[in-house]
């Protein structure tokens, strides 16, 4: 009886000793956690310096803070809100998708649908080419005239050609 | 120029280059529209001062009222001191400016208003604790006033507006002394 008491005082003491550490670490944040919300904010002070790694003590006061919203239990998205409503737009690291900021997002875009278009226009302009060169010979007279149906430097060079035969 | 000399060139369509020049002025429109609308206006020496929203800190209002605009302090002279807790600068000038408050507080003519920038609310209570200030307090929620009045963007700055609402005045840096602090706004208050 004594044995199977000892064993569960033991049980006992082991398991809150874990349940303890475990409390101790939800209600402390790490600097992990901190960092990973820090990150997606800018310095107030300094430019383009992100708050996870900038030294300054505005920046030591605003990690504090999200530590100290994390403990209270807030969630990320709650914490990166209460600083943009609090200080502005401006430090956040991601463009607020609403109004002119869209840009942001849609210009790039657009930047590669363009680029996609042309490169796409340019590789079958220069597909096309090999097989006009290729059907030379007996048909070369043809395949100049639709040539130079399109471009007039083509008809310049033939009529040189010409002149020089 | 010589044959040789010619390149040929594929030409672009006409509809193509219409597209792309249309779609790069309508973005350059589209850039330029959206930076007037982002633009605040600025403050303008011997000028009105535009008119900004003050949110008091809790126990740093101006006669209990919570929330007001620079518009509401017509016919007083204001000095408005851009401070942060984080500032060391700006804990020199606090005691004096403390003090001078102090001396205006009375007469009524004068209101002092701290706007505390880009500041945690904690460090911001410390600071007002630690230095004793009684003068009205208010965070500048999104930058809204730093962007109107501060030129610099550092602290501290201070600013002094007439009782017509113009900004006469502007001290970059700490104010040195009560003295230098009474010098500044007693010149408009005649």
């Amino acid at each position: 009886m004594k044995k199977y008491l000892s064993l569960v005082l033991f049980l006992f003491v082991f398991v809150s000793l874990f349940t303890s550490v475990a409390f101790a670490q939800e209600t402390t944040p790490t600097d992990n956690q901190v960092n990973a919300i820090a990150k997606q904010l800018f310095c107030p002070v300094c430019q383009n310096t992100p708050l996870d790694v900038c030294p300054t003590e505005a920046c030591r006061q605003w990690r504090e803070l999200i530590r100290q919203m994390l403990s209270e239990g807030k969630t990320e998205a709650e914490i990166l809100q209460y600083f943009e409503d609090q200080y502005g737009p401006r430090v956040r690291q991601e463009p607020p998708r609403a109004g002119f900021s869209w840009l942001a997002y849609i210009i790039p875009l657009l930047v590669i649908a363009a680029g996609v278009f042309f490169l796409f226009r340019a590789l079958k302009g220069w597909t096309k080419a090999p097989v006009a060169e290729s059907a030379s010979g007996g048909v070369r007279n043809d395949v100049s005239k639709k040539v130079s149906a399109q471009d007039d430097y083509v008809v310049r060079l033939e009529d040189e050609l010409k002149k020089r035969k | 120029m010589t044959e040789e000399n010619i390149v040929p060139k594929r030409g672009v369509a006409l509809w193509t280059q219409i597209t792309i020049f249309a779609f790069l002025v309508g973005l350059l429109a589209l850039v330029g529209i959206g930076l007037q609308r982002a633009q605040k206006p600025m403050a303008e020496f011997n000028q009105p001062v535009p008119d900004f929203d003050i949110f008091y800190y809790e126990g740093y209002e101006y006669n209990n009222t919570p929330k007001m605009k620079l518009s509401d302090f017509q016919g007083k002279v204001v000095l408005v001191n851009i401070w942060a807790s984080w500032c060391k600068p700006c804990e020199q000038e606090a005691p004096e400016l403390q003090e001078a408050w102090q001396f205006y507080k009375e007469g009524g003519q004068v209101v002092f208003v701290g706007v505390d920038y880009v500041d945690t609310p904690i460090g911001a209570k410390q600071y007002l604790t630690k230095f004793n200030i009684t003068f009205p307090n208010a965070p500048d929620l999104q930058s809204s006033i730093s962007s109107i009045l501060n030129r610099n963007m550092g602290v501290p700055e201070s600013y002094v507006i007439d009782r017509q609402g113009i900004l006469r005045s502007v001290k970059i840096g700490p104010f040195a002394s009560v003295n230098e602090i009474k010098a500044f706004v007693d010149a408009w208050l005649e």
